[in-house]
């Protein structure tokens, strides 16, 4: 159980990673995450299922290589197993047929954002997606996405492929034209904290999918927590999305930066070991 | 044994002193135990105190009915090993028993010495945890008989003292049985939440291990109602489910600053330290340390968290509680070793505000005494606020312990499960069985954040009456 059956280099920073689990394979919904731990000495941190295949019992990762947690994760080659993985976790994407709904994703986060594009469209809607990344090797599933998507915009801060730009500009010009009925936004904290600046402006309904610290990922510890709407709520079980208008962003990007220093001393002293 | 020698002789030996490794050294070892053990000659001694009185009040204090007067005159007659099988007909986890029950409340309450002779009771604790230390240290444990297995599968959802009580008594009456838990590690609060100097990982790992022997089955790594659904697992064949997944849910003051950096539950502070060995620089997971440490509360997880922040480094590390010490529920030794370690205790002051630096961590917080006022709902005298009594105090790690919920996760996969406005499963306290009949709970999920012992007679109790209703099922 929890091998990796396949593995694939998107860029030299961001791997996807097909891996054994049939029971998760078949339980999970759009929007959920799992827990995972790599060798004894590892510590549990999130990440969201990406897609699934439940007659081959695989789940899909895809993951960006930011510390010593995710390097071990990309170490691992085709046949070793990740060494503790549990899931389903997380309450999965509310999916109803609305009308127009812009999905954005903003580097890794477009890999979420997939199964979530084809849930929305499979269930009625038109589906307009943008989706964003520093440069040209960082945009990811772009085929993936066009094959839910009734349009596709993409950009990049660097203008090395699609269009010169933030991922907000790209919401803009649909917005601007479009009528959009709800809008999901995956990625970075900041990204979603200015997408979701731009649609409260709109009175566009808004999901965002957190990326909180997590320790254990069921309830129990309290790392992940956010404030919404004035009250504190936990990622890991009353998320991860979250109605972002409400979502307090400049509070978890504090939280974000609770570990800072300890996880620089940390990948320090791993590539040193390398 | 009794006649060996008079009572009246028996009731002049003094109660034996556990002797305890000194505090200046234990403060620096996450991993030492504070309680090192009686020796033999000690156990055989404090054996010979214990009357074996025709009713043993005793056992009455006993959550899960330990036959005390039994094991106790074993040891006296130097057969440490029968004691320790003694141990093992009606509990499942000695070792962890004579370590963190609070003895002085349960089954030493109800001693002779102390109901009728006024003296220091008979140090049941101390010799249950001699017993069961002799058996994993001589190398051979004794495995309880079970009986013929039936065939029948049941499932507990959690590893923590509940389901293992549960899972011991029905795997003796031939249960085919398998416990489920979400995390990587089995034995929930035994291994997350009780710090090594108290009940080391490896002391729950023994006994762990003689529940596998026995034939109990473990499966980590696996949510009930979310990796599988309870209707999945039936359909696999399972007829019954003990539901133990605790108070694992944090609860905070939801006073302003608390989400700043440096501020964490008393779930979180222990499960970086002790499930995920955090302390040790050869692991991954961090924990955040601080020179001036607060912890928020009285009772044992609070006494845990700030015990463990001083072995951290902490250079201060403070109880702060609203009411007075008289009224802490921590066990009092806790309390002692706590002092004696050089812990703080700020009683009758209350939390009001965090502050941070720049980058949002936690610098300073504000406080305000206490009086007590007329008894509350709890029967303990209810704390006032002071008028004009603000202060602050320059703090950089703050551990909420004001207590615990029931986590969430599992009613929320049973929308047909009765549970309280709290999130506690409700049961009929005879029986423990939910308002689903093949459901069956105890332990933190149905009180609160409680004791392990008490949950340990909820899985006892829970056994029995599981085994009478799928017996009364396959019958009809």
């Amino acid at each position: 159980m929890n091998k990796i059956i396949a593995k694939e280099y998107f860029s030299d920073k961001v791997v996807k990673l097909v891996v054994e689990n049939p029971l998760i394979a078949k339980s999970r919904k759009p929007g959920n995450f799992v827990m995972l731990r790599i060798g004894e000495e590892g510590e549990r941190f999130p990440l969201t299922i990406a897609g699934a295949d439940p007659v081959q019992g695989t789940i899909t990762l895809v993951v960006q290589i930011m510390g010593v947690s995710s390097s071990k994760l990309v170490a691992l080659e085709v046949g070793e197993s990740i060494t503790d993985l549990v899931g389903p976790l997380g309450k999965p994407t509310h999916i109803v047929k609305i009308g127009t709904v812009l999905a954005c994703g903003g580097g890794v986060g477009v890999a979420p954002l997939l199964p979530i594009v084809e849930a929305f469209k499979k269930a009625g809607n038109r589906v307009l997606t943008v989706i964003a990344a520093r440069n040209k090797d960082l945009i990811i599933l772009e085929d993936e996405i066009r094959k839910w998507s009734d349009e596709v915009i993409v950009m990049t801060d660097d203008g090395s492929y699609g269009r010169q730009g933030l991922i907000t500009a790209g919401m803009e010009e649909i917005i601007q034209r479009e009528k959009v009925d709800e809008c999901i936004v995956i990625g970075p904290a900041v990204m979603m904290k200015f997408a979701s600046i731009l649609t409260k402006k709109y009175n566009i309904p808004t999901q965002a999918s957190l990326n909180s610290i997590m320790v254990d990922g069921t309830g129990m510890c309290g790392a992940c927590r956010v404030t919404v709407d004035g009250k504190t709520r936990f990622t890991c079980v009353d998320g991860p999305e979250f109605d972002a208008h409400l979502v307090d962003f400049d509070e978890m990007l504090m939280r974000l930066g609770g570990y800072t220093q300890e996880e620089k001393k940390a990948t320090e002293i791993y590539s040193q070991k390398l | 044994m009794r006649s060996k020698t008079k009572n009246k002789d028996r009731t002049l030996i003094p109660r034996v002193k556990m002797p305890e490794l000194a505090p200046e050294i234990r403060v620096k070892h996450q991993d030492r135990e504070v309680n090192m053990g009686l020796a033999p000659e000690q156990a055989q001694t404090e054996a010979t105190r214990c009357m074996d009185c025709a009713n043993p009040t005793c056992i009455e204090g006993c959550p899960v009915s330990i036959n005390i007067p039994k094991f106790i005159k074993y040891i006296e007659k130097g057969e440490v090993l029968n004691a320790a099988a003694t141990l093992k007909e009606t509990n499942a986890l000695p070792a962890v028993c004579g370590r963190v029950c609070p003895q002085e409340k349960q089954c030493e309450a109800r001693c002779f010495y102390v109901d009728k002779l006024g003296k220091d009771a008979v140090a049941i604790g101390h010799l249950e945890r001699f017993a069961a230390d002799f058996e994993r240290n001589s190398g051979v444990a004794n495995i309880p008989e079970t009986a013929k297995p039936n065939g029948i599968k049941v499932a507990t959802v959690g590893s923590g003292p509940s389901s293992l009580s549960f899972a011991g008594d029905m795997v003796k009456y031939g249960y085919d049985v398998t416990v489920f838990e979400a995390l990587h590690e089995i034995g929930g609060v035994l291994k997350y939440g009780i710090p090594e100097f108290r009940l080391p990982n490896s002391v729950v790992d023994f006994e762990l291990e003689n529940l596998r022997k026995m034939g109990v089955k473990f499966q980590t790594n696996f949510i009930v109602g979310r990796t599988a659904s309870f209707d999945d697992l039936k359909e696999e064949g399972y007829k019954g489910f003990f539901i133990g997944s605790g108070a694992g849910l944090p609860r905070f003051m939801e006073i302003p600053g608390e989400n700043y950096n440096g501020i964490l539950s008393s779930n979180e502070y222990l499960t970086r330290v002790n499930l995920m060995g955090a302390s040790t620089s050869n692991t991954d997971t961090p924990v955040l340390k601080g020179k001036n440490v607060a912890v928020i509360g009285g009772g044992n997880t609070a006494m845990d968290s700030v015990r463990t922040a001083l072995r951290l480094g902490a250079e201060r590390a403070i109880i702060i509680y609203r009411r007075s010490e008289a009224e802490m529920p921590a066990r009092i030794e806790e309390v002692k070793h706590a002092k004696e370690e050089g812990v703080e205790f700020m009683t009758l002051c209350n939390p009001l505000e965090y502050f941070a630096d720049e980058k949002g961590r936690v610098n300073r917080m504000r406080l305000n005494r206490m009086g007590l006022g007329e008894p509350d709902a709890s029967g303990r005298r209810r704390p006032m606020p002071i008028e004009g009594s603000e202060f602050e105090l320059d703090v950089n790690l703050v551990v909420v312990a004001v207590g615990v919920s029931p986590n969430p996760l599992v009613p929320s996969c049973l929308p047909d499960l009765k549970v309280t406005k709290w999130g506690t499963i409700v049961v009929d306290e005879d029986k423990m069985q939910s308002s689903m009949p093949d459901m069956f709970a105890g332990g933190d999920i149905v009180r609160g954040g409680a004791t392990v012992i008490l949950a340990m007679g909820d899985g006892r109790k829970a056994a029995e009456n599981m085994h009478q209703f799928l017996q009364n099922k396959s019958n009809i």
